[in-house]
């Protein structure tokens, strides 16, 4: 069966995914170590050894994701989230940055080592760099690959492969985007936060609700309508005389038709995306993803039913995997 | 402190590019890095130019490197990369992938669109066998100072980006196409429309990006015009000047008359700003507090 990876931003989320079914959950500590690096989200390290514990007496793993990129003149604070995270004994950690992955390697060897879709391993000489230098265990994808480009690099390498399947959706190769940063000082790769909620204003104006990013409007909603949050490339612009979405329309991304072709692409783990997200939101994907991986395990068609529910009223998209970026 | 002009990130007729690269043999730059980064669909339209290219900027006494893509996704980018080898030149990596296609033991430099962010990846590729690091727009002053104080603790020259749209993005979808409703397949290289990329607005009109196919820019041009003596203290051994369509040798001039004190940040800024496209500046990203930022020369 196909591993569910599932997101935990908070230990009653990890406690609410175990319970629900997921295989693996995945975390981070409360600082800026992680690409999640939200307020009043993450774990102190009592709390990941205590979530630990919960999880492997229900037969789950639990990944620690330290993937943003160390600061310079700072490296030992993301040192630090390395022992920590082997002190308490997860399944692995989840890293980025080359240097990282070096120490990694060197100092914590026995601790399993998963590469971020921070670094953005986009094809197979990348992913077998990663593996013959840091011993890296694990790759999870960008999501700007194709299903037919995910078999093609899976026939190529000896590592796992782990997509995103449900969830936000970059558009742009993780771990290699400055956009945040440009508007506001705080980028994924740095900070952990992408278009931080503490750079947002919102203004009414004109019957509109203008969404603001660093002083950048990134759209306009009438203020009946509801107003998506201003993610820089999911923002509304102005390019000559056309007026839209140029990066990205404001959707989320849903795979889950694609898990039978995933599964024969030669995917390990499915991926969740969302430590932001509510308990009760993780609980209802996570019980539902895991329906559909035992249907697929059991060459069952995939319970339907269970996975419209989840995005309803919202856009998905599968995004690059069915190629229409192409 | 030197100044080293980087990949063209646009599709120029080939004629365009030859022009541009006859002009930098005689411009007061120390070395060029030329290829193409951005979109391998381009290259067949102007690969022609470059053994030219490096021929003339070689005669004239500059050093030469050869880019990989900045994203390398197929088989044949793949294959492309691995030809860059057998090119005699050094090869600035700009995809991480690359470095697999550099033989052990043979030197590399790393371009700014590999995350260089600390002392340990700093340090893993010196002894990989980085031999120049040119490291990424986003970073601090502070950062910078580290990295460069290590990069002379090492023999490494660093190198930071002085002039230019800032590459924020790479995408595996070419936004340029979308504009014209096509796809990436089909994009009828529209994006060799716009010389320096295709402005992007905000509803409210700010001046805010700037696509170039997969890539996106800041429509600011980045400039180092008010940061070259703290730049020069941190133990920076050259800045990066990032190919614009036109007045490209004044600026290469204009850099160069800054870092002998010929004229002071202002009159520098003086002479850039009508000549970005946009005419808008911006130091932000090491200067702070966000990316699109102008100090103006304020501290």
């Amino acid at each position: 069966m196909m591993e569910l990876v599932c997101p935990a931003g908070t230990p009653a989320a990890l406690r609410a995914a175990v319970e629900a079914g997921a295989h693996a959950v995945y975390c981070g500590f409360a600082d800026e170590t992680n690409a999640r690096n939200f307020p009043g989200l993450n774990f102190s390290p009592e709390e990941l050894a205590e979530a630990v514990g919960f999880a492997h007496a229900r037969g789950a793993k639990v990944l620690v994701a330290i993937n943003t990129f160390p600061r310079a003149g700072a490296e030992p604070l993301w040192h630090r989230a390395l022992a920590n995270a082997e002190a308490a004994a997860v399944d692995a950690v989840i890293l980025a940055d080359i240097g990282l992955l070096a120490h990694a390697a060197e100092r914590h060897p026995a601790l399993r080592r998963h590469l971020s879709v921070q670094a953005a391993a986009a094809n197979p000489d990348a992913i077998n760099l990663y593996a013959s230098a840091f011993g890296v265990r694990r790759v999870v994808l960008p999501r700007i690959l194709t299903v037919d480009e995910i078999a093609a690099i899976n026939r190529e390498i000896d590592v796992e492969t782990e997509v995103f399947v449900f969830g936000g959706l970059c558009v742009m190769a993780e771990g290699r985007c400055s956009l945040s940063s440009y508007a506001t000082g705080q980028s994924p790769n740095m900070n952990g936060v992408c278009s931080p909620a503490s750079h947002v204003v919102y203004a009414e104006e004109g019957g509109d609700l203008a969404a603001r990013l660093g002083g950048f409007t990134i759209h306009r909603t009438p203020k009946s309508a509801p107003a998506p949050y201003p993610t820089l490339c999911k923002g509304c612009f102005t390019s000559a005389d056309q007026t839209g979405h140029i990066f990205e329309d404001p959707v989320s991304l849903d795979a889950t038709h694609l898990i039978p072709q995933l599964a024969k692409a030669g995917v390990s783990a499915l991926k969740i995306e969302g430590r932001q997200r509510s308990r009760a939101y993780v609980s209802q994907v996570v019980r539902a993803f895991r329906a559909a991986v035992e249907a697929q395990a059991a060459g069952l068609p995939l319970p339907e039913s269970a996975l419209a529910r989840l995005t309803e009223g919202q856009a998905a998209t599968a995004g690059a995997y069915a190629k229409t970026w192409r | 402190m030197d100044l080293t002009v980087g990949p063209n990130f646009f599709f120029w007729p080939a004629e365009a590019v030859r022009g541009f690269y006859s002009m930098l043999a005689d411009a007061p730059v120390s070395r060029v890095v030329l290829g193409e980064l951005v979109c391998s669909k381009r290259l067949p339209f102007w690969q022609g130019e470059i053994p030219g290219a490096v021929e003339t900027l070689l005669a004239a006494g500059k050093t030469v490197a050869i880019t990989s893509l900045a994203l390398i996704t197929l088989k044949r980018e793949r294959k492309l990369t691995a030809e860059l080898a057998d090119l005699g030149l050094p090869i600035e990596i700009n995809d991480l992938s690359a470095l697999a296609q550099v033989p052990d033991g043979q030197p590399f430099w790393v371009g700014p669109l590999v995350n260089v962010y600390n002392e340990g990846t700093l340090r893993w590729l010196i002894r990989r066998g980085a031999r120049r690091v040119c490291l990424p727009p986003e970073l601090t002053l502070d950062a910078i100072a580290v990295l460069a104080r290590l990069g002379r603790e090492e023999g490494v020259p660093i190198e930071v980006w002085g002039h230019g749209r800032l590459p924020l993005a790479i995408s595996g979808r070419c936004y340029h196409a979308r504009l014209h409703d096509r796809t990436k397949d089909s994009c009828q290289f529209v994006c060799g429309e716009d010389a320096d990329g295709r402005d992007v607005e905000t509803l409210d009109g700010q001046a805010f990006l700037a696509v170039n196919g997969v890539q996106t820019l800041s429509q600011s041009t980045a400039s180092m015009a008010y940061k070259i003596e703290t730049l020069a203290e941190a133990g920076v051994d050259s800045l990066r000047l990032s190919p614009q369509s036109s007045g490209f040798a004044r600026i290469c001039a204009a850099y160069a008359e800054r870092q002998s004190g010929k004229i002071d940040g202002s009159a520098l800024a003086d002479i850039l700003r009508p000549l970005a496209p946009g005419q808008r500046l911006s130091d932000g990203f090491p200067a702070g507090p966000a990316g699109a930022h102008w100090s103006g020369g304020r501290a």
